[in-house]
């Protein structure tokens, strides 16, 4: 057949959400520098690319793997499952959207929190999952931060959450928007009682998780170049109709402007908490 | 001529000018029995309109210009209004009002959002969205309050907090966070009003209490419909769809647990009789003052952590 007569294949229209931002293949592109690098040394490399720094983003499991010290740490309130209370429907039904995010992921939902030691210091770590719906907070991960500053009061551990999501939840309508008040209501009492709090804020983390637990730290640490903020910035482009200066809402941007402690590269990441911890309740 | 703000208003935008229209004629019985006969319409009309309203057209209600805003409550209700400024470290913002006044003889510290009504207010008032200024004055008087022991009311209506560069810069979301978290453990007692938009964490930063009302048509949600179908169907013009799918309206978050209790507006809404719907505002929020100021801080402060803590569903195996 003549070229000129073949009809072109649409391409198959992904409504998925993309797989991890580290993909499977034997070779990935950094968003940072551009470059292709294997992605063995990426993994090796705590998911940070050998070349520049660059931080991909990794997932719970991977972080608490990061943080936590070489004895397994014990997962807590894996049991609290997402129900669909408003039978949400958009293009697709809350329900199924669960479910199917729960098979790509292998995590019922968009947080996971542990209980054990991190730098020989007794913790709660609640580690926040992207992959699962971009991370966004509805009753369960309101539940189980809630739970787990609840835990860290009554076992006079330190609570350590590690935020990665745009937000509260939209399916689960006002419900999601009440878990900011839940948790940081949690934190009030951790904060009466003098048990320490460390927030650190990962890439991304805007919306209502900014707006509650992510800046009520009694550290904020951000990993570099990580998007935070209340507002996304295509929200704010749209709202002023100018287009966004470099480096707007980016870590460094929050560290000049007094709303973080430090921004801390993810390998002294848990040897910096670590440190604070002992400064704070060693 | 009468505009409607809002389109299902129509019908009854007409009725009322053909009755304006009529009360400019000379006195006679047959203008009178007319008069008379347009108004019975009038009523039956807006039972009809308002009987049926989507969640969609309660959040045009919600929005409405004319419904009372913050410091229409205070006019009504408040004795002895003193408005205070300023968040001491970088701005007044107009957005948020807040003041020390007197409530059926109770000293109380009032704040709320304030959106302005006519073109140039409502700019200065940035359409009642706050900037991170705002929730620090709000904050500020809260804890000015609790320092001299006085309850306080809050007046929830903003679209939400404003999303702009100096409002991040300024940490927006800090801020709001802050008030959460405070108002978690104000040793006072807070009562909190829902008039209009509850926009998101915008409202939320003012309302956090140990009771929680909202007038019949207002909303709460967690994005405005309009974002939301931005979002989810990458199409604004869903917004009726996204504010069914969301259940934004007053008898939703009652059965949700997310308020204690609706109070029911004047037929044709708060903003047809502000008078009668700030007489209802003021009733509850007295009936709630009185049963709060009778607890000890402690079950004041257990009871608003247990409120704010069951809130959410989800299963557990």
């Amino acid at each position: 057949m003549p070229w000129f007569r073949k009809k072109k294949q649409p391409k198959p229209v992904r409504n998925e959400p993309r797989p991890s931002s580290v993909p499977e293949g034997l070779w990935v592109k950094c968003d940072g520098c551009r470059e292709t690098i294997y992605s063995r040394d990426v993994a090796e490399n705590l998911r940070m690319c050998p070349e520049c720094g660059y931080h991909f983003r990794v997932t719970a499991r991977e972080r608490i793997a990061m943080l936590m010290d070489a004895e397994p740490a014990e997962e807590l309130f894996a049991g609290v499952q997402p129900v669909d209370p408003l039978e949400f429907v958009d293009t697709q039904a809350y329900e199924d959207r669960l479910r199917i995010y729960a098979e790509r992921t292998g995590e019922p939902e968009a947080v996971v929190v542990v209980r054990g030691q991190l730098d020989a210091m007794p913790v709660v770590v609640a580690a926040m999952e992207y992959r699962f719906m971009g991370g966004s907070m509805g009753s369960v991960v309101g539940e189980k931060i809630t739970r787990a500053a609840e835990l860290a009061l009554a076992e006079k551990r330190s609570l350590v959450v590690v935020s990665a999501s745009g937000g509260a939840r939209m399916q689960e309508g006002v419900l999601s928007l009440m878990q900011m008040a839940k948790i940081s209501a949690a934190l009030a009492r951790l904060r009466e009682a003098g048990r320490p709090f460390l927030s650190v804020l990962t890439d991304p983390t805007t919306g209502g998780v900014t707006a509650s637990f992510a800046m009520l730290g009694d550290l904020n640490i951000a990993e570099p170049g990580a998007l935070i903020g209340f507002a996304g910035p295509r929200v704010i482009e749209q709202t002023i109709r100018q287009s966004l200066p470099e480096g707007f809402q980016r870590s460094e941007f929050l560290l000049e402007h007094g709303f973080l402690d430090m921004v801390v590269p993810r390998g002294r990441m848990k040897a910096t908490l670590g440190r604070c911890l002992r400064h704070l309740a060693g | 001529m009468a505009v409607s703000e809002v389109p299902f208003e129509e019908p009854l935008t007409e009725l009322r000018r053909r009755i304006e229209e009529l009360e400019a004629y000379p006195d006679d019985r047959r203008r009178e029995r007319e008069i008379e006969r347009l108004n019975g319409r009038l009523r039956k009309e807006t039972r009809r309109v308002y009987g049926q309203l989507d969640r969609w057209e309660k959040t045009l209600v919600a929005r409405h210009s004319d419904r009372p805003h913050t410091l229409g409550y205070v006019e009504r209700l408040m004795d002895d209004w003193v408005e205070l400024h300023g968040d001491r470290s970088f701005a007044d913002d107009p957005a948020i009002v807040a003041g020390l006044a007197r409530f059926r003889g109770r000293p109380v510290a009032v704040i709320g959002h304030q959106k302005g009504r006519g073109t140039t207010e409502k700019i200065r008032r940035n359409f009642g969205q706050p900037r991170p200024e705002g929730y620090r004055k709000a904050l500020r008087v809260m804890r000015l309050a609790e320092r001299f022991g006085r309850p306080i009311l809050t007046f929830v209506d903003t679209p939400g907090a404003y999303p702009g560069i100096g409002a991040e810069e300024r940490g927006q979301a800090e801020a709001i966070a802050r008030n959460l978290l405070e108002m978690a453990s104000l040793r006072v007692p807070i009562v909190v009003m829902i008039t209009g938009e509850g926009g998101s964490g915008g409202a939320l930063a003012l309302g956090v209490g140990d009771r929680v009302f909202m007038l019949q048509y207002s909303t709460y949600s967690v994005i405005s419909p309009e974002g939301c179908a931005a979002i989810l169907w990458k199409d604004q013009a869903r917004k009726q769809e996204a504010a069914e799918a969301m259940r934004v309206s007053a008898p939703d978050c009652l059965e949700l647990g997310i308020v204690d209790a609706v109070l029911p507006e004047p037929e044709g809404g708060a903003h047809s009789d502000p008078d009668a719907t700030c007489e209802a505002v003021g009733r509850v929020v007295a009936e709630a003052l009185d049963e709060l100021c009778a607890l000890s801080t402690e079950q004041l402060l257990e009871g608003r952590y247990r409120r704010f803590r069951a809130l959410g569903r989800f299963n557990e195996s």
